[in-house]
């Protein structure tokens, strides 16, 4: 078996005449977190979901934890943990209860669940709230507590699709240190996000657009590499126009909104700062500054996927 | 980690235990709701036609007459509300409701007798309610008969012939339910129909809640095995569902004194196989529904209506078109209607319908095994439409920048 506790090799999803995951194929290393980036719809849970066996793949292989998940689903459960995108524990059971009852469905006999139960409850903090009916408990709560049934058994390998859905910053903060917690346990953690700045706590990323992966690597590599132009930062008070006089001109190869200010995308940097100024000076508008920023990984996701657009124009436009 | 399917099944059971009792709107539902249908069909239900409200007008006023209208008064069948004067008032106190039923004798009535001409009576019935109409009329003419036949010995004996008896002599006598009750027939009847419907429902809610939860998708990534997971759920369910039918027996026996004459654990036995279909035809609704609104329709549309109307409950059978009656057979509730009144009313033996107990294992094996492929499958294609509705609605959002 390689060092590899997830090996993905082509696969692709399709629903009818729609392709919601497109020859996908990466490699997870063991312990690590690994980060599925990209916006709703873009194929993350359909790709998790083919993963812990919940969907089949069109064509495509996969193994998770050495075992294919097209041939053995049923060995592949016994090794994975999985939460998913939306709260799915017993409202209507206690916490004790709900975590019996997943121990039960992991195939813990209820001495090895008595042995676990304290330490989930520690892990998800809820120490003293055993009884508490689940659903009078917070968001933050219940997605500790769901992270906790879903390693339960200990397994190798936990999909967290979209966790952090609807959670307080500190919740959040709480829950990526679990998260990191698990890690340095060796234990592999497969999540997806569209929250650019939780893709910063990921080691490996990839981003997916389309059902494609169009960028992949850490956070750094990813900001490095791929952007290799620099960015400059204009603040003008009047982005949207600012941005309408710049998007036309040839020495412009990327422009977006971000908030107030614009991000453009030059060859060289002295060039850029004064083509900009001499271009909105002509449009009546006066930045209040120009700075060269470090590309942020959403300027790397705009930067892939206008590409990726790019790409497919000329594509479908070659005859 | 290996571990044997079967110890899965105790934490299911202890989970749905632990639900059901917490979700106290679904065990009124599962114990009172049958309770109280048993009552109100048991009394509202009743096929029985006694004391038919009668109009009598007797234009002759003779002994012969009077002696006529006197058998019309003695029997329970009839109640004698009005004797108008006219034949034309017969048409209001119809119209209003007053009778559903007239008789007229006519003023020639006892002197046509006496000359030996047979005498018109008239005997008008209210069409409107067919049922009961149709057995007024039987009344109706059974006695006219057996007052007529009256007549005819006595004329004969007077002009001599002696004492007189009829050539055939009926002696009619109903077997099992001899005052011919409806609520006796009934009472297995609505036991077969508060089963199906109440352990259906049940367990298409609590599947269906489930899928809408999104703590079924947790289920099926862990290696629970559908199979456990349906035995725990049957379990509960049908241990209530059997409690529940126990009540509707004691209720039955207290209300409208309907014993049970078979043995026991026949009745056991069909009860059980018969819950297994129904539960089996539970999960089968769950997996092609996704909201327990249209879960609720679809239970209501297959458990209700075949079972009132297709099983021989109300209906007979027989009495039915042939392509109907071929459509009987695909309804398990056929089956336990007929081992349930052999039990229960005839105290018949396992002889009379093993063919009944058989049809209904049939069933029975036939809802677990399609149930549980059904579950398998469910993972893929639920997942699918959740995929693509999703997918066609937030296909192009750009991700989310959050403030660090």
């Amino acid at each position: 078996m390689a060092d590899y506790s997830i090996e993905v090799k082509s696969l692709t999803k399709r629903f009818g005449g729609f392709t919601a995951v497109d020859d996908v194929s990466f490699e997870v290393n063991r312990g690590a977190i690994f980060g599925f980036l990209g916006a709703n719809g873009a194929g993350k849970s359909t790709t998790i979901r083919m993963l812990c066996g919940l969907l089949d793949p069109t064509s495509g292989t996969a193994t998770v934890g050495g075992f294919d998940v097209g041939r053995e689903p049923e060995r592949v459960k016994t090794v994975i943990g999985y939460m998913s995108q939306k709260f799915s524990l017993y409202e209507d059971l206690t916490v004790a209860e709900n975590i019996r009852f997943f121990g039960g469905a992991y195939g813990l006999s209820r001495k090895a669940v008595d042995s676990r139960l304290p330490w989930v409850l520690e892990m998800a903090g809820l120490k003293g709230r055993e009884r508490s009916l689940t659903r009078t408990l917070s968001v933050g709560w219940k997605q500790r507590l769901a992270l906790g049934c879903a390693v339960l058994h200990e397994p190798g390998i936990v999909f967290l699709d979209e966790p952090t859905g609807g959670v307080d910053p500190a919740s959040r903060r709480r829950f990526w240190e679990l998260i990191n917690e698990l890690s340095e346990r060796k234990v592999t953690v497969f999540v997806t996000t569209h929250y650019l700045d939780e893709a910063e706590y990921c080691n490996d990323l990839r981003l997916i657009h389309a059902g494609r992966i169009v960028a992949g690597g850490s956070p750094r590599e990813l900001k490095s590499e791929v952007i290799r132009n620099p960015i400059l930062e204009v603040s003008s008070g009047r982005a949207v126009d600012a941005l309408e006089a710049l998007r036309q001109e040839p020495w412009v190869l990327e422009t977006s909104i971000f908030g107030t200010s614009l991000h453009v995308s030059v060859a060289d940097e002295a060039e850029g700062r004064r083509l900009i100024l001499e271009r909105l000076g002509r449009a009546g508008i006066v930045p209040v500054r120009i700075d060269r920023i470090v590309p942020s990984l959403e300027d790397v996701f705009i930067h892939k996927i206008e590409e990726h657009s790019a790409d497919a124009k000329n594509g479908e436009a070659a005859p | 980690m290996r571990t044997l399917p079967i110890a899965f099944v105790g934490p299911v059971m202890r989970k749905e235990f632990r639900q059901i009792r917490r979700d106290s709107r679904s065990l009124i539902f599962m114990i009172v709701i049958p309770a109280f249908l048993l009552v109100m069909f048991g009394f509202a239900l009743n096929f029985d036609v006694k004391n038919i409200p009668l109009a009598i007008v007797d234009q002759d006023g003779s002994r012969t007459s009077r002696g006529l209208v006197e058998k019309f008064r003695t029997t329970e069948y009839f109640r004698v509300k009005a004797e108008p004067d006219r034949t034309a008032d017969i048409d209001r106190l119809m119209a209003r409701d007053k009778v559903r039923a007239a008789l007229v004798i006519p003023e020639t009535f006892a002197e046509d007798l006496l000359a030996g001409r047979s005498a018109d009576v008239q005997f008008i019935l209210d069409g409107a309610n067919a049922l009961s109409g149709s057995t007024a009329a039987g009344y109706a003419a059974a006695i006219l008969q057996s007052y007529s036949q009256r007549i005819t010995l006595q004329a004969m004996e007077r002009r001599g012939f002696g004492s007189l008896t009829l050539p055939l002599k009926t002696d009619v006598r109903v077997w099992y339910n001899p005052e011919l009750k409806s609520a006796k027939f009934l009472v297995p009847g609505l036991m077969a129909f508060i089963l199906m419907v109440i352990l259906t429902t049940s367990t298409a809610f609590s599947i269906v809640r489930e899928e809408e939860r999104g703590t079924m998708e947790q289920i099926r990534v862990s290696p629970l095995p559908p199979a456990a997971l349906i035995i725990g759920k049957l379990v509960p369910y049908g241990l209530i569902s059997l409690a529940s039918a126990h009540i509707v027996l004691a209720l039955g026996w207290a209300l409208f004194g309907v014993a049970v004459k078979g043995n026991y654990f026949l009745l056991l036995l069909s009860i059980v196989l018969f819950l297994i279909s129904g539960l089996g035809q539970g999960i089968l609704i769950s997996s092609i529904t996704r909201t327990q609104l249209v879960a609720f329709l679809i239970c209501v549309l297959t458990t209700i209506l075949p079972t009132f109307v297709l099983s021989g409950f109300v209906f007979p059978v027989r009495n039915m078109p042939v392509a109907v009656q071929v459509v009987t057979y695909l309804i398990p509730a056929k089956y336990f209607l007929v081992a349930l009144r052999g039990i229960i009313l005839k105290g018949a033996g396992i002889g009379a319908f093993w063919e009944q107990i058989l049809s209904l294992a049939v069933f029975a094996i036939m809802a677990l095994a399609l149930s549980m492929i059904m579950l398998r499958r469910g993972g893929a294609t639920r997942g699918r439409r959740t995929r693509q509705r999703s997918t066609e609605r937030e296909h192009e959002r750009i991700p989310e920048r959050r403030a660090p």
